[in-house]
């Protein structure tokens, strides 16, 4: 019974082996923020280390969107923070699954990304090493791909007249989509996209966003 | 230092702990209520403010720009249940379309 429990229990290669059919995702958001993180200056080489050190997909393009648009620091910080906060939600899902002390759990925990997390609890419960392996392979590609990406961004000579800025707001577009399926995220949405229209032209650039996450607490009703 | 350089350490420091906050401080207790219903609509909130700035947005002004047509075309694909890539470059190539005539 033993031997059948360890043939049973995953390994960061099953991680591995599970994330290379999602592969071309990484590769082409990889790609995607290099050329609109450069192309909206934000430098080639602080956008390869916010990859390296962020690596959460829509807080990098919803930061580098915030500073490009003219926003102070604190809006760019604070809009990539809230879409983080996510993970706060996440991580307390497979918060059992981390062994050992402290610095382990706060190094292991940060192979948590939407897909690995995905990828870990595909069999019903979370695997901590399909996880792991899941994320190097995501990490390794998303990192690389924003390199890539920087040079083919630095070659574009006017890059608003290709439409980047709308390319923008397609991705956050398609990410907010499937939360609209619900009403509860539906009014918030709705409600966060009212704030900002409204308080664009009364505040400072980037401050609308920071307003709008308010619209979150509708959470609260019932 | 840079401003690209603050938001980058900043943010970067920031994710590493909201990822760390689960296994480090709520060991095998869960968020539930409704601290976590208010957490879940986080992002769609933030998401949406990003599309309304991105599309309507230049500088403090509210303006009607090639930006929409683009979007408006990558809703229609993100509809139709285009790749989220897709829709990017079919937003990037109208917008860029309507710009040039």
């Amino acid at each position: 019974v033993a031997d059948e429990a360890a043939a049973r229990e995953p390994r960061i290669r099953d991680g591995v082996l599970a994330a290379l059919p999602l592969a071309p995702s990484p590769i082409l958001f990889g790609l995607a923020f290099g050329v609109l993180a450069e192309a909206s200056g934000f430098g080639a080489v602080p956008s390869v280390v916010m990859s390296a050190t962020t690596f959460a997909g829509a807080a990098q393009f919803a930061a580098v969107s915030v500073l490009g648009a003219g926003g102070t620091v604190a809006a760019a910080i604070l809009a990539a923070a809230f879409l983080n906060a996510r993970y706060a939600a996440i991580s307390a899902t497979v918060a059992s699954i981390f062994p050992g002390g402290r610095t382990r759990r706060l190094v292991e925990s940060q192979a948590i990304v939407d897909e690995s997390w995905a990828l870990s609890g595909r069999t019903g419960r979370f695997e901590r090493r399909v996880l792991i392996g899941a994320a190097i392979v995501f990490y390794v590609l998303w990192v690389a791909s924003t390199a890539i990406g920087t040079v083919a961004g630095g070659v574009l000579a006017n890059p608003d007249e290709l439409g980047l800025d709308a390319a923008f707001a397609a991705l956050f577009l398609a990410l907010v989509a499937p939360y609209l399926r619900t009403a509860g995220s539906r009014q918030a949405a709705l409600l966060a996209a009212a704030v900002t229209l409204v308080l664009t032209p009364l505040v400072p650039i980037g401050l609308p966003l920071v307003a709008a996450s308010a619209a979150c607490l509708v959470g609260l009703r019932r | 230092m840079s401003d690209a350089w603050v938001v980058v350490l900043v943010v970067g420091g920031v994710t590493v702990l909201l990822k760390a906050a689960g296994p480090m401080l709520l060991g095998r207790r869960r968020l539930h209520g409704r601290a976590r219903v208010v957490v879940d609509l986080l992002a769609p909130a933030m998401l949406a403010a990003l599309v309304a700035a991105q599309t309507f947005a230049s500088g403090r002004e509210l303006v009607l720009d090639a930006r929409v047509p683009g979007v408006a075309a990558a809703a229609f694909a993100i509809w139709r249940g285009a790749p989220v890539i897709v829709a990017m470059v079919i937003a990037a190539l109208v917008t860029a379309l309507v710009r040039a005539v």
